[in-house]
């Protein structure tokens, strides 16, 4: 066996030094899956297709590298008293890649593209906040019906809303918000991403896609920031297992790995410093409780035991290495115009499984009737240690955990059938919004894996949903949150990190909450 | 021979009707579908999928579909991996695993089968202990550990070879994957050959042969390595349909664009298509090479007819 | 060749018992096969009995030592996991599952695929040309599913993955057997045996098969690794073992993920692999010489 520690700093810069030709500036980056389609209305979802996809598209507003708003595609934009209507004014200079210009009408279509069912995007709940969406979406409607409108010759375009969204610029930064190439597509159909005559509005511009390999793009002149655009192309490498991504950028054949497992997080501490990036992310990573009829979890002092009973910081800390952060509260810390609403955990490890085991007796479990569970989870290495963990928590307790792994087609098939007590899951926001959370407890929601139910808690969604206000809409979810924090609706665990690994020589790249690095804002220092 | 030949791929349609109607079924007795995934889908968004790709008609009408599409040679397109129809997916990715496990059998045929001669030839000598030790810790190291392991020696720590990336096919790119998929090739074949040398060399017609007093080497060359070859023969037939349709671990490894890995994650992923798709073209190799080999067989040894 | 090929040492008649007896008595004489055998048996005796040894369960958290090399103090000798498990009993315990897995799975393969081999090949023609093409269809379904549709049909159970992996694994062995039996029933003393008028049965239990025991021993030997790590893939799936129960190939494929920070995870289930391999290795070897019909 090879020792672990080993002088690969200065063999990384010097292979990476060698292996760019002078004067052409190319980033490699490991993303961790293949992008389904550059169609956007074709995506699959995974969180590597957005750095792809927010390259070589602009949507309205676009990201700086730590993550805030920018003007994109709109220059300037009004929303309406009642919040109900945004007018966004165009760029006088935008255009795709063939030259063409944007226009609203590229928007207009882009949306009814995505809409129709025709095209059966998963994604397409997305822009549900715009009238007529979701009646387009199930047939019910022709794609006209839509809320959105070009004016000015192709240089405003409107939008209008069901009901007041204060996260509607947020979703504008999603990739179902991008335009499509009208003209394109009235070209060649369906086949308009065809890299043979793609055309895009980003700051890259496909040129070659050679499946489960790599995709690479090219700097796009069309695009209206072009000059101040450093690098002159980037190659999106596919890399599925985690440490061969690690691997390869040790070897200096990437710039940027876009993971890494936590397993390898303080060897990576420890041999690349200046290289392994950490940093706070908006994913939560919980337990679900089953509260469906004839499961003990439907019990909430059951709940309320096994919630004392988890050391979050022992997973986060001991068993994760650090690459997780202990959580107490669903929505996970950072989200714009959001407190999180931690539960109360009082008093210290002996008290609260001396409270736990009351609780539980009190619920009529005992040594001779011990709590029977059964917990579900999806196959990985994280969270197989973790619910090994949590089962080993909750042995003292007297329960009996049988634990019970899937792939993950199977797992989320089966807790959504409700087959469990508990069950692993986690959410990755969309936008940078407490309710893209908050939502999944709603009662009826198919992400709503425990059916957890409580009309209160509806309600102050529903209010928040209607009120325009920033701050009262605040005040009502974060006592959306705090009840259902109160009464355990489901076992917050932890906060999700993202892990990067990037080149030092690298400017321009920042770590942020969102994870998001378009790549236009990169370069390599002088 | 040719008339039996043709025989054989004519009776391959029947069979790949049967691999293909079962396959079909199989699949969807599976929990869990294409659109399932960490997200729970909308149930109208579900069923713009479902129409999408007729997923919301009836099984055997479907069935008949695929049936239909296929003699049409369609493939259908990936549920997946959308930009590409499953056609495209499979033709630009087994040339890949072609070139792969192709170099990896003829390394591991080149190697493996002088080695299990020798070894075979000169039965519990040093040679004899030293190939056959090597060939066991070739076979008890499964290629997940090679194959990383080899990328960290070769690719990080002496920076010879590419810890991965497939660039076009490029010469150093290819040397790390040949070689973690050839080390268990090489074990396995000079394994088969030794024990199947040692088998034919204590046979009566070789005793006959000697005792006839040919020389040693004519009676290897002549008489023994041929029917030696025998089993490695049978092994080899559904192992190249195996190893040149490439391997999901060295592919995610080494990043190598090859079609190993739909057999897994397109089974993971429940891309109908695609598992049709791979299962198709599996099955059409078995039964052509498993013909092959019944066509070697009489070629080693001429006694082997088929003549009904 | 000639007449005088119809050999002598495969004359039928042979008692079935003193066979046996003088099997046996040639192996003791092979020490490589016995000190295989002994060292075999020690580790199957230690995966039985040691999990009883070891001071540590098999689910046991030690909280104070989490990822810990193998160290004489603390008492864990081999290390513990990234959950604080004592690694020499989850191995010991492991090696229940892995061994039993290969050991029936191998004796399934064994039984189904030498017996159709050894008749497709006997029978030759139609026959033959029927359970040839059987065995391409199996050999074309994707295991995967094959292995869900079982767990559908029977429910989650250990003796599924036995019965799914023997499923698959006697296509290969059946390929060789019929390919050493097409080969072997065109020799002299196979036919001489059919004129005498000896039953089929018989032909193929006592002349075919013992003749084509070589290539099926080592074999064996090649599915017994194969097996223990397609396990690990059905345990992937959700289909094997479930945690905390553990096996060989699922310890090696968690110790790969760690090999770079932790690598006892890895050596240690891999050290009990190889060895189990070594012994199967030459203890088969030592099995085939003491069978050989040739010698006898």
């Amino acid at each position: 066996m090879f020792t672990p520690r080993l002088a690969v700093g200065p063999l990384l810069l010097a292979s990476t030094c060698l292996a760019l030709p002078a004067g052409a500036e190319t980033l490699d980056i490991g993303v961790t899956g293949e992008l389904a389609s550059f169609d956007t209305s074709q995506v699959s979802g995974g969180i590597w297709e957005s750095q792809i996809l927010m390259d070589v598209y602009e949507g309205l507003v676009k990201k700086g590298p730590d993550g805030e708003i920018l003007p994109g595609m709109a220059t300037s934009w009004e929303v309406s008293e009642d919040g109900l209507t945004y007018t966004f004014h165009l760029r006088e200079d935008a255009a795709w890649s063939d030259g063409e210009p944007v226009t609203a009408e590229d928007f207009v279509f882009g949306w009814r593209h995505l809409l129709d069912p025709a095209n059966a995007s998963k994604y397409a709940y997305m822009l549900y906040p715009v009238v007529g969406a979701e009646a387009v979406n199930t047939g019910q409607q022709p794609p006209e019906a839509l809320g959105v409108a070009a004016r000015d010759d192709g240089r405003t375009f409107e939008v209008t809303l069901e009901s007041p969204t204060p996260y509607f610029t947020q979703l504008l930064t999603h990739y179902t918000a991008y335009p499509a190439p009208k003209h394109a597509f009235d070209a060649h159909g369906k086949d308009y991403v065809d890299l043979d005559h793609i055309v895009t509005n980003g700051a890259f511009t496909p040129e070659a896609w050679v499946s489960q390999s790599h995709i690479s793009v090219q700097r796009n002149p069309e695009y209206y920031d072009a000059d101040a655009v450093a690098l002159d192309g980037v190659t999106y490498h596919t890399i599925e297992d985690r440490n061969a991504g690690v691997s390869r950028f040790r070897a200096g054949e990437l710039d940027i790995m876009r993971e890494y497992s936590s397993s390898m997080y303080e060897l990576l501490r420890e041999q690349l410093p200046d290289a392994t990036h950490m940093s706070t992310y908006l994913g939560s990573y919980y337990y679900v409780f089953n509260h469906r009829e004839g499961h003990p979890t439907t019990d909430p002092q059951v709940r309320e035991a096994l919630s004392l009973a988890t050391r979050r910081e022992v997973i986060s800390e001991q068993i994760m290495g650090g690459t997780f952060q202990p959580a107490l509260s669903f929505v996970p810390d950072g989200i714009d115009h959001y407190r999180v609403q931690e539960m109360a955990l009082e008093g210290d490890m002996d008290a609260r499984m001396a409270r736990a085991r009351a609780l539980l007796e009190d619920a009529g479990y005992g040594p001779d009737t011990p709590l029977h569970l059964r917990l579900r989870y999806n196959t990985t290495d994280e969270h197989k240690k973790i619910a090994v963990a949590m089962a080993a928590m909750w042995r003292p307790l007297g329960v009996e955990v049988e634990m019970i792994n899937a792939e993950a087609t199977v797992h989320y098939q089966t807790i959504a059938e409700g087959d469990f007590d508990i069950a692993r899951a986690g959410w990755i926001a969309d936008y940078n919004d407490a309710e893209n959370f908050l939502t999944l407890l709603r009662s009826g929601v198919g992400n709503n894996y425990g059916a957890y139910a409580d009309p209160e808690y509806d309600a102050l969604l529903d209010r928040a949903a209607e009120t325009l206000d920033l701050d009262e809409r605040q005040q009502l979810l974060q006592q959306a949150e705090a009840l259902a924090m109160d009464d355990h609706a489901l076992i917050p665990m932890l906060y999700y990190v993202s892990r990067n690994l990037v080149n030092p020589a690298l400017d321009g790249w920042e770590d942020n909450i969102e994870d998001d690095h378009p790549s236009r804002w990169v370069h390599f220092a002088e | 021979m040719l008339s039996y030949s043709l025989k054989r791929l004519l009776q391959a349609i029947p069979t790949m009707l049967i691999v293909i109607t079962i396959a079909f079924f199989l699949m969807r007795v599976a929990p869990g579908g294409p659109f399932d995934g960490e997200r729970a889908l909308p149930p109208e968004i579900e069923a713009n999928l479902n129409a999408a790709y007729h997923l919301d008609e009836p099984l055997p009408q479907q069935y008949l579909r695929y049936l239909g599409n296929l003699l049409q040679g369609d493939f259908g397109p990936s549920f997946k991996y959308k930009d590409f129809t499953v056609t495209e997916l499979i033709l630009q990715g087994f040339p890949v695993s072609l070139e792969i496990g192709g170099l990896a059998i003829l390394l591991a045929l080149v190697i493996g089968l002088p080695l299990g001669i020798a070894a075979a030839l000169r039965r519990n000598s040093a040679i004899d202990y030293a190939v056959m030790g090597t060939a066991l810790a070739g076979i008890a190291v499964p290629n997940f550990v090679v194959a990383p392991l080899l990328a960290l020696v070769f690719g990080v720590l002496l920076g010879w070879l590419p810890a991965g990336g497939w660039n076009g096919g490029a010469l150093p790119n290819l040397v790390l994957p040949v070689l973690a998929l050839s080390i268990q090739q090489i074990a396995y074949i000079a394994r088969m050959m030794r024990a199947s040398m040692i088998e034919v060399l204590g046979s009566h017609y070789i005793r006959t042969a000697r005792a006839k007093g040919l020389s040693e080497r004519l009676v290897v060359w002549r008489h023994a390595i041929r029917p030696a070859l025998m089993p490695v023969v049978s092994y080899l037939g559904p192992a190249v349909a195996g190893i040149i349709t490439g391997s999901v671990v060295i592919e995610q490894i080494f990043g190598i664009p090859g079609i190993g890995r739909y057999f897994v994650q397109g089974a993971l992923n429940r891309d109908y298509t695609l598992v049709m798709g791979t299962v198709v073209f599996y099955g059409a190799l078995i039964v052509l090479l498993n013909l092959v080999v019944d066509l070697i067989y009489s070629a080693l040894d001429p006694q082997i007819r088929y003549d009904d | 060749m000639t007449a005088d090929t119809l050999s002598p040492d495969t004359a039928p008649g042979a008692a079935g018992d003193s066979l046996g007896r003088e099997a046996w008595r040639r192996l003791k004489q092979n020490r490589a096969a016995m000190a295989s055998l002994l060292l075999l048996s020690i580790i199957t005796l230690a995966c039985v009995a040691g999990p009883w040894l070891t001071p540590w369960g098999l689910a046991d958290v030690d909280w104070n030592a989490f990822n810990v090399a193998p160290t004489l103090e603390g008492g864990h000798w081999l290390g513990t996991d990234a959950n604080g498990r004592d690694l020499l009993t989850r191995t010991l315990y492991g090696g229940r599952v892995s061994l039993s897995v290969a050991l029936v799975a191998t004796l399934v393969s064994l039984l189904i695929g030498v017996l159709y081999g050894a008749i497709a090949g006997y029978l030759g023609g139609r026959a033959d040309n029927l359970m040839m093409r059987f065995v391409d269809i199996m050999y074309s379904l994707p295991f995967m599913f094959l292995v869900i549709l079982l767990m559908v049909v029977f429910g989650r159970n250990i003796l599924l993955i036995y019965a799914a992996i023997g499923a698959v694994e006697w296509l290969d062995m059946a390929r060789i057997v019929r390919g050493q039996t097409l080969s072997l029933k065109r020799r002299e003393f196979i036919e001489a045996a059919h004129a005498l008028g000896v039953r089929d049965r018989t032909i193929v239990t006592r002349h075919l098969i013992p003749n084509a025991i070589g290539p099926v021993i080592v074999y064996v030997t090649l599915t017994v690794p194969k097996v223990i790590l397609l396990e690990s893939f059905l345990s992937f799936l959700g289909l094997g073992v479930q945690e905390p129960l553990t096996s060989w190939g699922v310890l090696i494929s968690e110790g790969t993920d760690m090999m770079q920070t932790s690598p006892w995870m890895l050596l240690v289930p891999s050290v009990f692999l190889a060895l189990t391999l070594f012994c199967l290795n030459f203890l088969g070897d030592g099995l085939r010489d003491a069978l050989d019909p040739k010698t006898r």
